[in-house]
């Protein structure tokens, strides 16, 4: 008995040694990223953000921009003070609750642009750079207060962010491009990059 | 082909109809209803432009089948309204219109405009309107004539 004692005592300390250092875990759990894989995740978000499916209404001027090229939107629609145009030329006033394949007008719920803080270029058009997006990303005051979970369920459900993988087709009948991963990579990269502790690029 | 029903100035109309086919091509071809213009059809220079549940829409990319219930008014159905017939009003003493193809849209997004800012400053009136080509270069008077409406509007307190 007093030898059954002893290996029962021995093989708890064991599994309380194994579960303090995290080596004991189920087989689905997965170690915490790291803070390279966190950055490397975050360099994948970053090529989507700047991809002209989302860099488009996230501009730094006064109105949205159209097109891979990204030129200036037709009809001289301006942002207006809520991002949604105004009242003659509102943003709903062509872009519907969905695509409109058969005109290739895009829609989607509540279509609007981001707000200035909230944007990805300079004012010469240029993506801003990686380090400079990923801490307004991350910055509370400039995010509608979003924390690392927030901006996860941000890119996972918003539905003008899933837009940019169904943009539908242009007016002349071709599909418009897409952002350079899917939507759940993009989502899952968010994850890591969250996990991680959202890191950013120096 | 599909039967919609649609609200047109407040009439309830039935129209069997391709559901890609554009809102404007609904009201000219099937209501007969012509004051709405056919200008660019990529909804560039406003002439298409109708109230789609209040707000001004460019009829010509917009599908039938996007429509759903909301209430469609047409430069047909305009002067039913206190804010438009104040509009109309103005244009005719303005002597606004040329040629005449853009006036339709000019004065439904003039409606737009007066009807969610009242008294509009001239940053607000090139703004709305900015979206709106009248190729007789009519703009002066536009203008005129929406300066002119907004005071009529807000004297009557409409």
């Amino acid at each position: 008995m007093p030898k059954i004692r002893a290996g029962l005592l021995v093989s708890a300390i064991v599994v309380a040694f194994a579960l303090a250092s995290g080596s004991f875990r189920g087989a689905g759990a997965e170690e915490t990223p790291s803070t390279a894989q966190g950055l490397a995740a975050w360099g994948q978000v970053y090529s989507v953000l700047t991809h002209p499916r989302c860099i488009n209404c996230h501009t730094a001027t006064d109105y949205p921009q159209q097109g891979d090229d990204r030129r200036r939107h037709v009809a001289n629609v301006v942002r207006g003070p809520e991002g949604k145009g105004v009242p003659g030329l509102n943003c709903a006033g062509c872009h519907q609750e969905t695509n409109a394949d058969s005109t290739g007008v895009p829609g989607g719920h509540n279509w609007h642009l981001a707000p200035l803080e909230m944007r990805w270029q300079d004012i010469n058009d240029r993506p801003l750079s990686s380090a400079a997006v990923c801490r307004q990303l991350t910055d509370r005051s400039r995010n509608h207060n979003l924390d690392g979970p927030g901006l996860l369920k941000h890119h996972e459900e918003e539905p003008l962010v899933k837009w940019a993988w169904s943009p539908g087709r242009r007016p002349d009948g071709t599909m418009r491009t897409l952002p350079p991963m899917s939507h759940d990579e993009f989502v899952a990269a968010t994850r890591r990059w969250v996990e991680a502790g959202t890191p950013c690029p120096k | 082909m599909a039967t919609y029903q649609i609200n047109v100035n407040g009439q309830q109309r039935e129209v069997n109809v391709h559901p890609s086919t554009p809102l404007l091509w609904v009201l000219r071809e099937d209501l007969k209803m012509t004051g709405t213009k056919y200008g660019c059809g990529i909804s560039a220079c406003g002439a298409c432009t109708v109230h789609l549940g209040g707000i001004a829409t460019r009829s010509c990319i917009v599908p039938i089948s996007h429509v759903g219930d909301r209430p469609i008014v047409t430069i047909e159905g305009i002067s039913q309204d206190v804010v438009g017939r104040a509009v109309q009003e103005a244009w005719v003493e303005e002597d606004v219109v040329q040629c005449g193809y853009c006036q339709s849209g000019q004065i439904m997004s003039a409606v737009a405009l007066l009807k969610h800012t009242p008294k509009p400053t001239e940053k607000n009136i090139e703004e709305s309107m900015g979206g709106n080509l009248c190729r007789c270069g009519t703009y002066p008077r536009i203008r005129a004539a929406i300066k002119s409406a907004a005071m009529q509007v807000t004297k009557g307190g409409a």
